[in-house]
């Protein structure tokens, strides 16, 4: 069990997590989640990462999409180092780069499905009209060109869901990171969001982190990694 | 450039989301908003009693005319001349001149008792003595009903905020002045001002009727311009056979009426400022629970890269919103409730009563919302901090 670099040799990776630790201090005692961590993320992959309930998943999502810090070990993503960023730095840095998809949508309830799409582009240069453009191609692209004017409640999970990736992929950022995308979701609802990312990873060539309890979605994965008591592994812990 | 514009549609859509948010929190922020209210109502309603009597005092006074008093003399109560004197000073340079010579009114007031209306207990009310040239040296002097008294003989008119306050002072009633009785024959106004509380008639009947022999209490000019006013003052402090204290009539009610307003003043802005202590915390409150219910959607935003600052802003311009609602609501019903409230009060100066109307000026609303949006920044403040440092990672797990 070196370190998780599948990619082509010599390649340096998109993301490169070298020897992160990360502990939570809770009241009085350290929960130590990760423990000298390595993992290597090449351009294009789409990878699983899978793991027992609290054993790290969404801890290692966040600090690879910059919404937490490392204890320990450096975090980088498209040759940057993010773990040094300050928290304006960072914020920014997301906007650019990170496409989020949450297992529970979060969907801003009281606005429509394009403009729930729109928001990532508020903090870019774009104006309106290229805005709106975007928006329906992104909107397009998950199949809900006819929902764009529908709010999130009238929409069923699964479409939900789609409208989340469509938020997650507006930017054309460099990383799509998902937390349970399938979690809240049935069978059938899930697997048109598998064929989704797995069509956004092959056809548009997204790398896609994707944390997930279900084999079933893993399954879609180019790659599968197992988090178990702080460590990575290639094989499941039985 | 664009990315200012970019950030302010950031701010912009927080906003909205908070403002759009409200109906399912439309408990606390009704609270809220009732609670800064009410602060406005009672800072706007006790700011218009001291407004209103300072317009009262002031309704009736014209830039370009002036009282004259005794030397040292705070009020006409303490002030004092003879015939010799009053005619020096309807000569002074600068009085201006009417078809009838000079426009120079000297005047003395005694006070009568009369029963109020509201609760039929007496109070004081001047009755003043005064010369043909009365009505022009005030301004918006006009009679209402009846007529004018007839100079030397024993009639009164009325002022309107008399006739209001007191009983008896109709026109065609009797007004008891020692043991006579003198018919009402008119009521005037005045603008609103303190002429109105009082009753009027002839100067020489009133010192006759008083054994005043030629003595008067004041001098009211009305003089070419109000830039006639100084070398008007200076020639009569400077006359070796004068000895008296000039104003413009607008400064003297002014001062006149300062005691009180001061008073009213401070009250009102005491009671106010206890009342915005508890309204802060109600929108402290609201802002709270307005983060707390949307923990979840402020960390979605912060994750996708809106900035914490935008997040402050928008969350502080929520707050400033819901109470600037306050604020107007609460200006409308002090607007409602006390602009043109009539009454009456003790004018210290005097020891008579001044009838009033409360007047909620654009300036105090003005003030009203001032302090609704103070209240609502301070109050806003801390939750916004709070939702700006919370950490995304957390916030995220909410549901
Ligand atoms: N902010 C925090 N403060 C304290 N402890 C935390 C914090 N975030 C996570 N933890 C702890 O870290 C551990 C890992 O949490 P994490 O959410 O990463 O697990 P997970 O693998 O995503 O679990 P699940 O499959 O249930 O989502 C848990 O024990 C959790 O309680
Ligand atoms: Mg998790």
């Amino acid at each position: 069990m070196s370190t998780m670099n599948d990619g082509k040799p010599g390649d340096a990776g998109l993301v490169r997590i070298d020897g992160v630790e990360k502990t939570f201090r809770r009241a009085s005692e350290d929960v130590h989640v990760l423990a000298r961590l390595d993992l290597v993320v090449p351009q294009g992959e789409f990878l699983a990462l899978m793991g027992p309930s609290g054993s790290g998943k969404s801890t290692l999502l966040n600090l690879i999409g910059g919404l937490d810090r490392p204890t320990q070990g450096t975090v980088t993503v498209a040759g940057e180092r993010i773990d040094t960023l300050s928290d304006r730095r960072l914020a920014d840095w997301r906007a650019r780069h990170i496409g989020f998809v949450f297992q529970l949508y979060n969907l801003m309830p009281v606005l429509t499905a394009e403009r729930n799409v729109e928001l990532p582009l508020l903090l870019t240069h774009l104006g309106k009209a290229e805005r709106q453009k975007h928006v329906a191609t992104a909107l397009a692209m998950v199949g809900l060109s006819h929902r764009a004017k529908h709010y999130p409640r009238t929409l069923s999970g699964g479409e939900q869901q789609r409208v989340g990736i469509a938020r997650g992929i507006v930017t054309d950022p460099t990383l799509l990171l998902c937390d349970e995308p399938t979690g809240d979701l049935d069978r059938k609802a899930g697997d048109e969001i598998l064929n989704l990312l797995q069509a956004l990873n092959r056809e548009h060539g997204k790398t896609i982190i994707m944390v997930t309890h279900d084999p079933h979605a893993s399954a879609r994965a180019s790659r599968t990694v197992y988090l178990n008591k702080g460590r990575l592994s290639n094989e499941p812990v039985s | 450039m664009n990315t200012l514009v970019n950030w302010f549609s950031q701010i912009g859509s927080i906003v909205k989301f908070g403002l759009l948010s409200i109906p399912q929190r439309r408990g606390s922020v009704a609270a809220t908003v009732i609670g800064i209210a009410g602060v406005v109502v009672v800072l706007v309603g006790v700011l218009s009693i001291a407004a209103g009597f300072r317009r009262a005092m002031t309704a009736s006074a014209a830039p370009d005319s002036a009282i004259v008093l005794r030397s040292g003399a705070d009020s006409e109560m303490v002030s004092g001349f003879g015939r010799p004197q009053v005619r020096l000073i309807a000569d002074a340079p600068g009085v201006a001149q009417g078809p009838k010579g000079p426009l120079s009114s000297a005047e003395l007031f005694v006070i009568i008792n009369l029963p109020k209306r509201s609760t039929g207990t007496d109070a004081n009310v001047p009755l003043r003595g005064v010369e043909p040239a009365a009505t022009v040296v005030r301004d918006n002097l006009h009679l209402v009903a009846g007529r004018m008294f007839e100079w030397g003989r024993n009639e009164v008119i009325v002022g309107a905020g008399a006739a209001r306050e007191f009983a008896g002072l109709e026109v065609g009633s009797q007004l008891k002045v020692g043991r006579a009785s003198w018919p009402v024959v008119g009521i005037f106004t005045a603008n609103g001002g303190v002429a109105e509380s009082e009753v009027w008639t002839d100067a020489a009947v009133l010192q006759g009727a008083y054994n005043r022999g030629e003595s008067f209490q004041s001098v009211y000019t009305r003089l070419t311009s109000a830039d006639a006013f100084q070398p008007f003052k200076d020639a009569l402090t400077t006359n070796p056979q004068l000895n008296v204290k000039v104003l413009r009539q607008s400064d003297y009610y002014a001062e006149q009426s300062e005691t009180l307003t001061r008073l009213i003043t401070t009250l009102g802005v005491l009671i106010a400022s206890l009342m915005a202590v508890g309204a802060i915390f109600g929108a402290l409150n609201t802002m709270y629970s307005a983060v707390a219910t949307r923990t979840r959607e402020i960390a979605t935003l912060r994750a996708l890269g809106f900035g914490s600052g935008a997040v402050v802003i928008a969350l502080m311009l929520e707050s400033l919103a819901i109470a600037i609602l306050g604020g107007a609501l609460g200006g409308a019903l002090a607007y409602a409730g006390f602009n043109n409230f009539q009454a009456a009060t003790m004018n210290w100066q005097s020891f008579s009563q001044v009838t009033f109307a409360f007047a909620v000026t654009p300036p105090l609303l003005i003030q009203g919302i001032v302090l609704a949006s103070v209240i609502g920044l301070i109050g806003g403040i801390l939750p916004a901090l709070r939702a700006a440092r919370q950490p995304i990672a957390s916030a995220l797990r909410e549901l």
